[in-house]
């Protein structure tokens, strides 16, 4: 079984793109740690020749007729932005310096 | 009491409306009077749409007048739970993220309530993103259980659940995961159901874990929840995964609450050890009643039901974790600037944004998630856990050869209180052992009340599962319960919860 460690929980929270304070690290190691032991009884269940399953019911690939039909006004979709700029979203930037 | 349109059932209300002996403007406003009068302590709704509501209240008076055939329930008034998108309505999903978000669509549940003519009262607290038993975890504060405030209403639809239980609103509307519409349900005494996977569209749904999440009705009684389940339920070309097929005849069978001949099925694995004594009791006598009505009891094994609470927070985390990547600060909700940093970049924003914007459960399960599907660990992990999803599903279709529906009780204890549990993570997730089964397998399930606990008077859940498609089993045998239930009562169990009105002057 592996142990996470305070290293293991920031990196997964870059991953994750949530930036945790040094309280909210020391925190969570401890909470994680606990519901990882709990959640990795799933290895002791009787799983070896099983398929796995991933969703409730078969999946069909669902399409429709290459049609235009109403959507949302450019004005609708940008209604919730944080920040826009000539109907467009408005983002900080995209490239680091070097 | 108060005015009795507030405790009327829907069904009640619909005929009266249709018959045109009380207004829909009128009971709207007998709603939100009583929203006005106890949602101060009980505190069901984050947002409340007074105008709104009413407007549509006078037109479908109006359409009446003039003569127009309605649907069944129109003029009742709904609560919707705010994790559902309501155009021109806030939908904040109990997170601070989506504060002051005002979708610019509907989600098809409510594009189906509005069709139905049912006015709108407002939105329902949840814990954030719907994870959660209390609502503890909503970033607005909980809602309370009407039955005692200073416990929990039960989670995540714990403002759909008191909402109803307070009598602010005859109907709810739910999401299901891993029981937040039947735990709610079963610890304030009153009914919900989460459909078979499919049945009700999740556009428009702010997603959990996909491939469990599944809208549902909430209501007082199995006939209103039936009438709300078929208002809400059938395809919708606008969700891949919607069942093309006709909604299972559930308001019928709830009427005829006939169970002569039907094989209830007993999870061995869900009763006993680890349930309350005052739990286990009324499960026990509920299970009586229904043989009194015919039914034939067996018990069955569900032996892999064991891990389903570990493989459910893999599976749940894991999705949820892709789920909420869209929260990242760029096309809708809030925007922050980390601390300290001159000309912040979009990956700087974005994660000191999710920091601000998540709550700690939340934070929890997406680094949880993160792990799971990260490489090296995801066949251990995420991978393992759907080959146990794959051995419950199997458990289910044993059973239902040996039996039509089967039965537990919703949730191990009646509600507990607040701060109990917020702490301790996992003994919150143990809320969840009765009723995430049929989650991770898609097969529908019933919570209805079946009597107080006698060591603490709070309200008992009785849960009842059947096979997928097969949703009017649910109210068939819910419904016969119900029935033998309120007359072995004498009144519907509601009516000797505490009156809030006093609980309102007091506080």
């Amino acid at each position: 079984m592996s142990e996470l460690t305070r290293a293991d929980v920031a990196h997964l929270a870059g991953l994750a793109r949530i930036e945790l304070s040094d309280d909210e690290l020391d925190k969570m190691v401890g909470e994680l740690g606990i519901i990882l032991e709990s959640v990795a009884t799933v290895q002791n269940a009787p799983i070896g020749d099983v398929a796995p399953m991933s969703h409730p019911m078969p999946l069909v690939n669902v399409t429709r007729p290459d049609e235009v039909r109403p959507s949302l006004a450019a004005e609708a979709a940008l209604s919730g932005a944080p920040e826009q700029d000539q109907q467009r979203f408005s983002v900080p930037r995209i490239l680091d310096e070097d | 009491m108060t005015n009795e349109l507030i405790t009327a059932s829907a069904a009640d209300l619909a005929a009266r409306l249709a018959a045109r002996e009380i207004s829909s403007a009128e009971l709207t406003q007998a709603c939100l009077d009583r929203t006005a009068a106890v949602d101060g302590v009980v505190h069901s709704y984050l947002h409340v749409d007074a105008e709104g509501a009413l407007a549509a209240a006078r037109a479908i008076d109006e359409r009446r007048a003039a003569g127009e055939s309605l649907p069944t329930l129109a003029g009742v008034p709904i609560a919707v739970k705010d994790v559902m998108t309501t155009k021109g309505l806030p939908t904040t999903c109990g997170s601070k993220i989506l504060e002051g978000w005002i979708p610019p669509y509907d989600s098809t549940v409510v594009t189906r309530l509005k069709a139905a003519g049912m006015p709108i009262l407002g939105k329902t607290n949840l814990d954030e993103f719907a994870m959660g038993s209390s609502t503890e975890h909503s970033a607005y504060g909980p809602s309370r259980n009407p039955w005692d405030l200073d416990r929990i209403p039960g989670g995540s639809g714990g403002g759909s659940s008191s909402v109803i239980a307070s009598f602010q609103a005859p109907l709810a509307t739910g999401t299901d995961t891993g029981g937040s519409i039947r735990q709610p349900a079963a610890v304030t005494g009153t009914v919900g159901t989460k459909p078979t996977y499919g049945g009700v569209s999740r556009y428009g749904l702010v997603a959990l874990a996909s491939s469990l999440d599944q809208a549902g009705p909430c209501a007082r009684t199995v006939l209103d929840t039936a009438l709300l389940h078929e208002v809400m339920a059938g395809h919708d070309p606008m969700d891949s995964t919607s069942i093309d097929a006709p909604v299972p005849a559930v308001v019928e069978a709830a009427r005829r609450a006939d169970v002569s001949g039907m094989k209830i099925g007993i999870i061995r694995e869900l009763t006993g050890d680890g349930f309350q004594a005052g739990v286990q009791q009324r499960f026990d006598e509920a299970v009586q009643h229904l043989v009194d009505a015919g039914a034939e009891v067996v018990e069955v094994s569900c032996p892999s039901f064991t891990y389903a609470l570990a493989a459910y927070y893999l599976i749940l985390p894991s999705e949820a974790s892709s789920n909420l990547a869209k929260f990242d600060a760029m096309r809708y909700g809030m925007r922050v600037a980390p601390q300290g940093i001159d000309d912040p970049s979009a990956e700087q924003v974005m994660a000191a944004t999710r920091d601000a914007g998540f709550g700690d459960e939340v934070k929890r399960r997406i680094i949880l998630g993160t792990y799971a599907l990260s490489s090296g660990y995801y066949d251990a992990y995420y991978g393992s856990a759907q080959k146990v999803r794959r051995l419950i599903a199997d458990d289910f279709t044993r059973s239902f050869e040996a039996a039509d529906v089967l039965v537990s009780p919703t949730a191990p204890t009646t509600a507990f209180a607040f701060g109990d549990k917020i702490d301790d993570p996992m003994a919150m997730y143990l809320n969840d052992i009765a009723t995430i089964p049929a989650n991770l397998a898609g097969v529908p399930g019933m919570s209805l009340p079946s009597g107080l606990a006698p060591e603490d008077g709070l309200p008992v859940g009785f849960q009842i599962l059947a096979p997928a498609m097969q949703d009017q089993r649910l109210y068939a045998v819910g419904a016969a319960l119900e029935a033998r239930l309120l007359s072995a009562w004498g009144a519907p169990l509601l009516h000797s919860a505490p009156d809030l009105t006093a609980a309102g002057k007091g506080a």
